[in-house]
Order: C-alpha cells, then structure tokens, then sequence
C-alpha cells in the first residue's frame, strides 16, 4: 500500500482514537487522588511514539511488560493489570 | 468466504452465534477448554466440563451444521492448586479418543508461577506420551511476553515435541517473532480490547508472512467477537489482499494444522 493509501484507510479511525486518548488525560486530569502504576507506564510509553521506530508497537508493548525473566513464587492475583507493577 | 474459526469458547456462547459464525462461512470450530470464570470446587467439575465439550456441545453445533472439536486441559488459571491439576490430568486420557477430541489445550501460563509451570511440563509430558496436539495460551498483558519465554522453553525442553504440532496463541507484536523462529504455529487473538485488533493483525501477516500462523476470535464470555475472522477477512481485503491469501489464513492455514489430529474433519 501508498502511504496515501494507508492514511485513506486509517486517517479517522487513528484521529478518532488519538481525540479518545487525549479526553481519557483531560479526564484523569480532572479526577481527585493521586496517579498510580499504569498510569505512569502509559506516560512512560506514550513518549515512544514520538520515535522514529518502526516497531512503536512492539516497542509500547515491551514498555509495558514484565522485564524479569524467572517463575514467580505465588501469585497474589488471577488478572492481569495492563502494565508491570514493579517498574522502577 | 470460507472459514475456520480455531479457537472458541461456544460454551459461553448462544445459539444465535452458531446461526451468525455459520451464515458468514464458519465450517468448522474448535473449543479449548478453559476458564469458566471461576474456579471449580473438584476434579468432578472438570469431568462434567470435558463431557460437555465432548458430548453435549457438538451436538448443538451440529443442529447449525457446524463440526465442532475439543481440546482439552486443566486451564492455567487454575494450575496453582497442583494437587487439583494433578486429579485434573488423570482424567484428560480417558477423554482422549473421542471423536471430537483432537489436542491437549489450552494449556499455558497465567501469572508465570511456579506451580503453573510444572503443571504445564505435565501437560506437555502427557501430549508428548498421548502423541497429541498441543494449543498453547500464552498470558495476558504485561505477563504475555515473560510467559511466552518460559513456554517456548518448557517445550523446546521436551525433544518428544516436534514444533509444528504446537500452536502458540495470543501471539502480539513483541512475541510473534520469537515463536515462528522456533519453529511452532502462531496464533493471532481478535479482541476488542485487548490481545490484537484485525488492523494489527493484518500489519503481522503483512511483515511476517502468511505461514504457520492463523487468527481466532477466542470468543467467551468476557469481551470478545465471534465474528472476528470474518470481519479481519474484510480488513485484509480492503487492504488489498487477494481471495487466495485471504482464504489461505483463515481456512488453509487452520486445516493444515488442525489435519495434523487425524480426527479433524470437514462436512462433505
């Protein structure tokens, strides 16, 4: 596909999505209390975006992985939260 | 259109989905056994689960003129009570020649722990000592890309298992790379919300080829689409891709794999 093509196919959907994103800040903005580990890893992410790389996607995935490489010796929970609690 | 749809949870479905999945060219689904949102009491629970997806379950199917096939397993979300898994895998062999019955899945990891992988050597040892298939549920989220290393190693760690009879599922941008290397069949899961849109999954077969890899809706109870073959069927087409590729991923793709079983058979 052109480029042209790609932003015929996709322009709206990804400037519908990016409007979506930025009311989901404005709204957590406006909430009371205190950001907490996800939130920080999506700050975090969000910068990659900003790269030149053409494996952003990848690239926000790993950001928001578990890093470590050894079984756990329990698990406190059946669900998983979307980023990696223990990130520095 | 024709299609497979390779993993779904049609227990937790209604009739009216058999009605739409088979209006839209499904022509043959395959159900992994899982989590039922919660966790069973006893090894009692999961008889009477294995019975229903091996009796009850292709029945209702068949009312749609649908084939329906079973994997079984003791899902990882409840493999941290290994004494349970372990009444659990004694009763997966007596299943295992029913008609419909074609692997050991999906079996995986959940939070990476430690009773989760031993229980998922063991279910790797009895496909390995059943000469079974193998579908693979690699964890959610942040889990997904430290639980895929582990898996991938856990078999490669078995030389009874030959890769090309595994599937490796829910496969994403930072894992699907490391799984096809090795040599297994990757999975692509169409989630609304989470594991991967069709838009993505077209992006992953336009830079990763067209084999070993196919794509399912995973559809449950929570959160999902069971149309979602059908509907990356047409994002594929409106980026330009022929009827044959298209045909090749959502039909042959599964049919080569799933063929593997001997027991995996098509309506005439």
């Amino acid at each position: 596909m052109t480029r042209q093509q790609v932003l015929d196919l996709y322009f709206m959907e990804a400037r519908a999505k990016l409007i979506d994103l930025a009311a989901f800040l404005d709204r957590l903005d406006r909430a009371q209390g205190g950001d907490d580990f996800r939130i920080e890893a999506f700050r975090r992410a969000l910068q990659l975006l900003h790269q030149k790389n053409p494996e952003r996607a990848k690239a926000v995935l790993l950001a928001l992985s578990d890093p470590s490489s050894e079984p756990i010796a329990r698990a406190n929970t059946k669900a998983a939260a979307g980023a990696w609690p223990d990130a520095p | 259109m024709r299609y497979i749809e390779p993993h779904g949870h049609m227990v937790s479905r209604t009739t009216d989905d058999y009605q739409a999945m088979v209006t839209a060219g499904c022509e043959a689904v395959c159900e992994p056994a899982f989590w039922a949102g919660f966790d069973r009491s006893s090894a009692d629970g999961f008889y009477d689960y294995f019975c229903q997806l091996t009796e009850h379950e292709p029945k209702r199917a068949e009312k749609f003129g649908l084939p329906h096939f079973a994997w079984l397993c003791i899902n990882p979300k409840e493999s941290e009570d290994v004494e349970l898994a372990g009444e659990v895998l004694a009763l997966i062999p007596k299943f295992l020649d029913r008609p419909n019955v074609i692997g050991i899945g999906e079996i995986g990891l959940n939070k990476n722990t430690r009773n989760e992988l031993s229980v998922l050597e063991q279910h790797i040892d009895l496909a390995a000592r059943h000469n079974q298939l193998i579908l693979v549920h690699t964890p959610h989220l942040e889990d997904k890309r430290k639980g895929t290393r582990l898996i991938l190693d856990a078999i490669q760690n078995d030389p009874r298992i030959q890769p090309g009879r595994v599937l490796i599922d829910h496969v994403e941008e930072h894992t699907i790379q490391a799984v096809l290397d090795a040599g297994f069949w990757a999975g692509m899961t169409l989630y609304p919300d989470s594991k991967c849109t069709a838009a993505r999954a077209v992006d992953m077969i336009d830079l990763y080829g067209r084999e070993r890899l196919w794509m399912n809706s995973a559809c449950d109870w929570g959160v999902s689409v069971p149309l979602a073959v059908p509907h990356a069927a047409l994002e594929m087409r409106r980026r330009g891709h022929t009827a044959a590729t298209i045909d090749q991923l959502i039909y042959q793709n599964p049919l080569q794999f799933l063929s593997q079983s001997g027991k995996f058979k098509l309506m005439k």
